[in-house]
């Protein structure tokens, strides 16, 4: 039998410390909608998704109910359109966007991820059609989220596609200018992407996965840092200890709703990810847990070290409490979505050359940034070259999600609503590097011995 | 199923009689009752077996959610097994 004082550390997990499953992605392999109509193609695509994700959000929130504990979102993803379309021989995927938009808002969902493709060690035609669509697409539509993989540890950086990419960037803000740029809050450059990845903007059902699968998502940046509260004296290797203890309560959760909801809905288990993914509100931030180690703010000397512990100790307690982990798991560090991101950004306190560092040992990379409208397509390349670098040589899935606001200058603030939280603009290194950028080619795949 | 119910407030007379009666009319069983003060605030768990109640789930929840408010506590319904999951390995 339970006692009192566990079903009371549940109720104010999430009651007062903003526990709450992130997330429950549905993906959905549309490889058996191809076609080389384009029209056939969309009808496929939308009749696929709206049949399997159907009751998705019914569900989730039937799920919510009986357990107790807020499911924030109900999300899909999809096989990436650039290998579903290509047999269509079209130069326009922007109907595909549109289809899938339509597919969203019939199933009820937030965001819909897998306007993608994936061009690490070279790019098809249809790969071309989709990067030239994308800031159109993102800007007719509003549920749809887009990513490309740029890069891979095996395939080396397509400095092409990066090239391409800083200037697909930068038109997606101009054509969603009058919204804050909020096109390129949908729009990820990954490096090693997963094919499993529950969170947007950078969710796609990869190619070896089944047909319909639920994968999830959980959060509790708040959990951690009440955990914490109670250490003051503890040293580092007690402060892992906990964090550990904490990431398995939490990830049990999400074990227990993926479970359900793929019973529920008929599809196959995929993963949980074990990511502390923060929220715009206070006490739901990351930054906070690291300054609770005892940085006076997030992007101060030893902030890289606090956030290794923080990451490893969030993986090492999530692994056991489930049957199958993956995605991206462990810390996100998006700034405009955490609250002490956000302070410390506007304080000067942290850097985009700080963040870089830290995406060397969290889970993912440069993101919501909002950065002035003036940064040149090249410097933007410069910056996903670097954070791709960093992804390739360490084996992991680095990422950027910038934001070049259109009209605003560094100290400005551009507010995004909701779970996108709002960024102030944070000034980037103006030195030149569109030399480099212009010489395209690809950067070798690095060699896995002789490791230092 | 079975599931948890939970009140949490502040302490005063007639609360599990109000529980109880509220269960007892919608046939909710209950098969175990706890009681304690945490931090200053009344704290009761009860489990209980839904399996013969009279109305849905979503219903129940809403009838002791408005019950809570009547008396001034907070009062929830969850699955069991939110619990059991997080805390028994």
């Amino acid at each position: 039998m339970l006692d009192l004082y566990e079903i009371n550390e549940t109720l104010s997990m999430i009651n007062n410390q903003h526990l709450d499953i992130r997330t429950i992605t549905m993906g959905i392999s549309l490889l058996d909608c191809a076609d080389s109509s384009v029209e056939a193609c969309c009808r496929k695509i939308y009749d696929k998704i709206t049949t399997k994700a159907k009751h998705l959000v019914e569900v989730g929130e039937r799920i919510s109910a009986t357990y107790g504990i807020p499911i924030v979102n109900k999300r899909i993803s999809v096989t990436p359109i650039a290998l579903v379309a290509a047999a269509c021989n079209t130069r326009d995927l922007v109907p595909f966007a549109l289809t899938l938009e339509r597919a969203a808002c019939e199933c009820g969902v937030n965001f819909l991820g897998g306007f993608s493709a994936l061009v690490q060690k070279g790019n098809t035609p249809s790969d071309d059609a989709l990067i030239r669509s994308i800031p159109e697409a993102l800007a007719r539509t509003s549920h749809v989220c887009s990513s490309v993989n740029i890069g891979s540890t095996k395939a080396g950086i397509n400095m092409d596609a990066v090239r391409t990419m800083g200037e697909i960037i930068k038109k997606t803000a101009d054509l969603t200018a009058d919204n804050g740029s909020i096109g390129c809050a949908k729009l990820v450059v990954f490096c090693n992407a997963v094919e499993d990845n529950p969170f947007m903007a950078g969710a796609f059902h990869g190619v070896g996965e089944a047909d319909c699968v639920i994968n999830v998502g959980v959060s509790g940046p708040g959990v951690v840092k009440c955990a914490l509260e109670d250490m003051k004296d503890a040293d580092l290797g007690e402060i892992a200890e906990c964090i550990k203890r904490t990431a398995f309560k939490i990830t049990r959760m999400g074990q227990l709703v993926a479970t359900e909801a793929s019973k529920q809905l008929g599809a196959r288990f995929g993963i949980v990810d074990l990511s502390l993914a923060p929220t715009p509100e206070v006490g739901d931030s990351v930054a906070y847990i690291l300054e609770e180690m005892g940085l006076s703010s997030v992007g101060s000397c030893g902030t890289t070290a606090a956030l290794a512990l923080l990451n490893d100790a969030v993986k090492k307690g999530g692994v056991m409490a489930s049957s199958r982990v993956g995605g991206l798991s462990g810390a996100f560090i998006p700034v405009s979505e955490d609250a002490g991101m956000i302070a410390a950004a506007r304080s000067g306190a942290l850097t985009i050359e700080k963040l870089e560092a830290m995406t060397c040992v969290c889970s993912v990379g440069l993101d919501m940034i909002a950065i002035p409208g003036d940064t040149p397509a090249s410097t933007i390349s410069g910056i996903i070259a670097d954070e791709a670098a960093i992804g390739m040589v360490n084996q992991k899935t680095t990422a950027v999600r910038v934001i070049p606001v259109v009209g605003g200058k560094v100290g400005d603030t551009v507010s995004f609503g909701g779970l996108l939280g709002e960024a102030p603009i944070m000034p980037v290194n103006g030195a030149d590097c569109s030399k480099l950028i212009s010489r395209g080619g690809i950067i070798p795949a690095p060699l896995h011995s002789l490791k230092n | 199923m079975k599931a948890i119910v939970t009140v949490v407030g502040t302490d005063k007379v007639g609360i599990i009689a109000a529980v109880s009666g509220c269960l007892s009319d919608l046939q909710v069983n209950i098969l175990d009752i706890r009681q304690t003060t945490m931090q200053e605030y009344f704290t009761m768990m009860m489990l209980v077996d839904t399996a013969a109640c009279t109305v849905d789930l979503a219903t129940l929840q809403s009838t002791l959610c408005e019950l809570g408010k009547s008396i001034g506590e907070d009062i929830r319904l969850q699955h069991e097994d939110i619990f059991h999951s997080m805390h028994r390995v």
